[in-house]
């Protein structure tokens, strides 16, 4: 075939490329990304995993190696197929972080960290450039298989010519799609389109080499089984040590790879992409190694002794006169190449552009970092970024001068990335890993791959002199880069991944256990590890500065553009009710604007770029726990309110209570006051009528004495009235005389008695008395004491309603005071009308029988206050009884 | 603040929980299952039925993941409902 055509066939492709990416931008920019999102599109785009040391290099391994190529494949798997643990959590951190790079997960997981960032940049440029040039060597090495078949017979001219010009390409292919626009979450659909149309034609070239193996020229699966048997070359044996580490290390790099974490993470993955990919991703691997053993032994048959088994895809159709489909084989390989070196570089250009170049320009050039164009400062960044990545791997393949075989690059390239992944996973389940730790960790495995790996694989002499070889490091025997710690006899890539990952996980852990995290290191920790739980958002760490929302906003539309930037700060304004573009600085949105800006710049130049603002670069333990402080505070105010808000009910009954007693009270001064007209107008009443008919005269005279007596009977009625009441006024009015004297207590109960027989003396009473009892002295005022027995014992006779009236006068003391029980033999008094006995012009019965006006037991009971006591109705005695209580010794407060 | 976790849960919620554990156990049974070829030693002369028992493998986790990833993509992550008290089922 003509290398020109070749040429214009790729040329094509190219083109036809630059029209997909293209047309799906176009779609994005119109909104219609929906079909671009599609977990499909997403499974696809995982499929740069399989790059050119897939297409071509498998095959090659799997000569050398028989089947151990398929472990580059089953640790994916695993990975996949196991996706609840890690993916999901890893793809929820980065879409709720929107992260940039696997340096700025890194980073921003161990406090927005601008080391930690720049440690795993550097490891993925190193890790990455070998991988680069790998791709560039195959795409040379097709190219020149062409070249060489040609009937013209022209050699390829200039390999690093072709080498120079497919970088080149690669670079402006990158730069155009892949830095188009600095978009807020760095997600870039053309290419992603791109390299799921790249994914599609590299299965189905390297299916269609596969399929004319074995059907067209082995004739069938049969045959090629019974072909791989009798093709038993040297070295096919599976070896446990080598099976075991490069699953391991292969299933590292899938989450690892800068590409992968691109497309799995930063391009947008949510978990229905997962679950498609969980399954749909190890199918695609499962299809691409299905026929890679095939090839390999036929190729091993067919071809001549030397020639390179990494080129059997090519050169076997070649060979067999199928020049269509070696032309899809070429394509297929391209594809592998291009893709990966275009996302490979964006993600690196990112890495690059966030954690080394924009920090560097912040730190040099503070003052052009708060005015400038940030935009094109770090598409500029970037533009040069890709420009350098690729540059790196063009002069690392003129370096390596193109001959290493395949595999071993790609191998390594794997186990230099997979040192990223014990901090890794620690960041996204250990709260407790620390930056230290992360740093430790990295540069302990890096440092380690590097010199187990890295620089042997130049050979001795090269890169490490061989006396480092025998002798080790400085001299020092347990140094040896092949043999650590005198453990010689394993296997130079399982010995490498086996100390790094030890090493590396050792230093990890023991840093995180004997440092302290910062402030901003454990909220992100807790941010991260609990990236499910919906209420685990924390504080955030703006609580105490002071940002100018205009200064934000002028800062943000160099970021992310004046529209975008605008839209932002209005929907934040109206959210928070204000009109106008500029929302008040809430801790919230200038949290939510860090990670905006964060999608763009990356978390730790993000950060730094907001603290210059709000005027703070860190957040301190203190505020963290003042921030907990005012919640604790906030709390107890709250509690604090409650506890007002029941006091103030309890007032507000109490008040409620007090107002009903007044107005009860205002009803019975009513009362009392319409009971006391009546019981003054009554002997009124009779008073003037008698007066009046004795005015007329001319009355018989014993009519008239006897109108005359009634009229003084009233009199004295009114008289006695009168006086109760002033009695019982002075009483409650508390200011009464006392008049204390020692007295006998039986001689006052001898001068009531004597007093009292004068009520109904025409009835026969009892009196049961204990006399000795009654012998006691008492230091009271015994004429009003006198006044309250009086009173209860002629009750006593007026209504004891017995036949034969008995009352029984009982005298205890108990603690100081004296308790008299008069006691009779009645029906007593009912129960609802034993509260009211006590209360003013109560009368139970008639008026006329009784003969009083109901102030009695009023003023008893007013008396027995006054002398310190009190007198109070015994219910359950039988008849009426009332105990009369008073101290032995009245004190001197109630005197 | 600890979330409240009912004890019990529903028979959907349930069934979607034991889907995760099986999610979850896959790669380990993938894991046992791919270093299978290294018992035994016998390696040397028998990469034909080597690749074929790890294609078959390989092809199964495919099978097994596609089938638990039906019921786990959708998930709206409604698992905190506890069980409610069904009625009893009536004799037919």
């Amino acid at each position: 075939m003509p290398f020109n055509l070749l040429v214009l066939f790729c040329l094509c492709y190219v083109a036809m490329l630059f029209c997909v990416a293209f047309l799906a931008e176009r779609r994005a920019a119109e909104g219609r990304v929906r079909w671009l999102r599609s977990p499909a599109i997403y499974t696809l785009s995982l499929s740069i995993y399989c790059t050119a040391w897939t297409f071509y290099g498998a095959v090659g391994y799997a000569a050398r190696s028989g089947l151990e190529f398929v472990t580059i494949y089953l640790g994916p798997t695993l990975v996949f197929v196991g996706w609840w643990w890690v993916l999901r959590k890893l793809v929820r951190i980065g879409r709720q972080q929107r992260v940039t790079s696997i340096a700025d997960l890194i980073s921003s997981r161990f406090g927005k960290s601008n080391i930690l960032g720049v440690v795993v940049t550097l490891i993925a440029v190193i890790a990455a450039t070998p991988y680069i040039a790998l791709q560039l060597q195959s795409v040379t090495l097709s190219f020149a298989v062409f070249a060489s078949g040609t009937p013209e017979g022209w050699a390829l001219p200039n390999r690093d010519a072709t080498a120079i010009w497919v970088a080149g390409g690669l670079a402006l292919f990158t730069i155009l799609f892949g830095t188009r626009n600095l978009d807020a979450k760095e997600q870039h659909h053309g290419v992603v389109l791109a390299i799921a149309v790249e994914a599609v034609v590299k299965l189905v070239a390297l299916l269609a080499v596969g399929i004319f193996v074995v059907w067209g020229i082995a004739g069938g699966a049969q045959e090629v089984f019974a072909r791989i048997d009798a093709t038993q070359a040297a070295g096919w044996t599976l070896q446990p040590d080598r099976w075991i580490g490069m699953i391991a290390v292969s299933g590292a790099a899938v989450i690892c790879l800068p590409r992968m974490f691109q497309v799995m993470v930063v391009e947008g993955g949510e978990d229905r992409h997962l679950a498609l990919a969980s399954w749909a991703f190890p199918a695609y691997l499962l299809l691409m190694s299905l026929f890679i053993v095939p090839i390999a032994v036929i190729g091993l048959e067919r071809m001549p002794a030397g020639s390179n088994p990494d080129m059997f895809v090519l050169t076997l159709p070649l060979a067999e006169g199928q020049g269509g489909l070696a032309l899809l084989a070429f394509l297929g390989g391209f594809s592998s190449a291009t893709s990966m070196v275009i996302v490979e570089s964006i993600a690196l250009a990112t890495m690059v552009s966030n954690h080394i170049v924009m920090p560097l320009w912040l730190r040099l050039a503070p003052k052009a970092a708060m005015k400038g164009d940030v935009r094109r400062i770090v598409l500029l960044a970037r533009r040069l970024s890709i420009v350098g990545v690729l540059g790196l791997g063009y002069a690392y393949y003129r370096m390596s001068g193109g001959s290493a075989a395949l595999a071993a690059m790609g191998l390594i390239a794997f186990a230099g990335m997979a040192q990223v992944l014990p901090v890794l996973l620690g960041g996204i389940f250990w709260r407790g890993a620390t930056k230290a730790g992360a740093v430790a960790g990295l540069v302990t495995g890096f440092a380690v791959w590097a010199f187990t790996l890295l620089l042997p694989f130049f050979g001795p002499g090269t890169l490490l002199p061989q006396a480092v070889f025998d002798h080790g490091l400085f001299g020092l025997g347990w140094l040896r880069p092949q043999a650590l710690f005198g453990i010689a006899g394993m296997d130079p890539l399982v010995h490498a991944i086996f100390w790094s990952a030890v090493l590396n996980t050792a230093a990890f852990c023991a840093g995180s256990l004997l440092t302290f995290p910062g402030p901003v290191e454990r909220m992100q920790g807790a941010a991260f590890v609990n990236v499910f739980d919906a209420d685990a958002a924390g504080p955030q760490g703006w609580a105490r500065g002071r940002a100018e929302p205009e200064a934000l906003l002028m800062m943000a539309q160099r970021i992310l553009g004046e529209e975008p930037a605008l839209a932002l700060f209005e929907a934040e304004a109206r959210a928070q009710g204000k009109a106008g573009y500029l929302p008040d600085a809430t801790p919230d949105f200038v949290a939510g604007l860090e990670r905006r800006l964060a999608g763009s710049v990356g978390a730790a130049t993000a950060h730094a770029m907001i603290s210059q603002i709000v005027g703070r670069a860190t957040v301190s333990v203190e505020d963290l726990m003042a921030v907990a402080n005012e919640t604790a505070q906030i709390m107890e105010y709250s509690a604090q309110l409650e506890a007002q808000r029941e006091e103030l009910s309890r007032t507000a009954g109490a008040l409620r209570e007090a107002n009903e007693k007044l107005t009860q009270l205002s009803v019975q001064k009513d009362a009392f006051l319409s009971q006391i007209s009546h019981e003054l107008r009554t002997p009124m009443t009779s008073i003037r009528a008698f007066s009046e008919v004795l005015t007329e005269g001319d009355l018989p005279p014993e009519l008239v004495a006897n109108y005359g007596r009634i009229i003084h009977d009233e009199a004295i009625r009114l008289t006695r009235l009168l006086d109760d009441l002033l009695d019982l006024s002075v009483l409650e009015n508390g200011s009464v005389q006392l008049n204390l004297s020692l007295v006998n207590l039986q001689q006052l109960l001898d001068r009531a008695l004597a007093a009292a027989s004068h009520t109904r003396p025409e009835r026969s009473f009892t009196v049961i008395r204990d006399l000795p009892a009654e012998n006691l002295f008492l230091r009271t005022d015994g004429d009003r004491l006198v006044q309250v027995f009086i009173n209860l014992v002629s009750n006593a006779r007026k209504y004891c309603d017995a036949a034969s009236p008995a009352l029984t006068i009982s005298v205890r003391q108990r603690a100081g005071r004296v308790h008299v029980d008069f006691t009779d033999n009645g029906t007593g008094i009912a129960k609802q009308h034993q509260a009211i006995i006590f209360e003013k012009f109560a009368r139970l019965s008639d008026q006329h029988r009784a003969g009083g006006a109901g102030l009695g037991l009023a003023i008893c009971r007013e008396v027995m206050a006054n002398l310190g006591g009190q007198v109070s109705y015994l219910p359950g005695r039988g008849g009426a009884s009332f105990r009369v209580t008073l101290p032995l010794r009245i004190g001197r407060q109630a005197a | 603040m600890a979330r409240r976790v009912p004890l019990f849960l529903k028979r959907r919620s349930y069934r979607q929980r034991r889907l995760r554990d099986a999610a979850r156990l896959l790669p380990l049974v993938g894991m046992f299952l791919l270093l299978v070829p290294l018992i035994g030693a016998g390696g040397a002369g028998n990469t034909a039925g080597h690749g074929l028992y790890l294609f078959l493998v390989w092809l199964g986790l495919v099978a097994a993941a596609a089938a638990l990833s039906a019921g786990l993509g959708s998930d709206p992550g409604d698992d905190g409902e506890a069980d409610s008290p069904a009625p009893p089922d009536r004799p037919r």
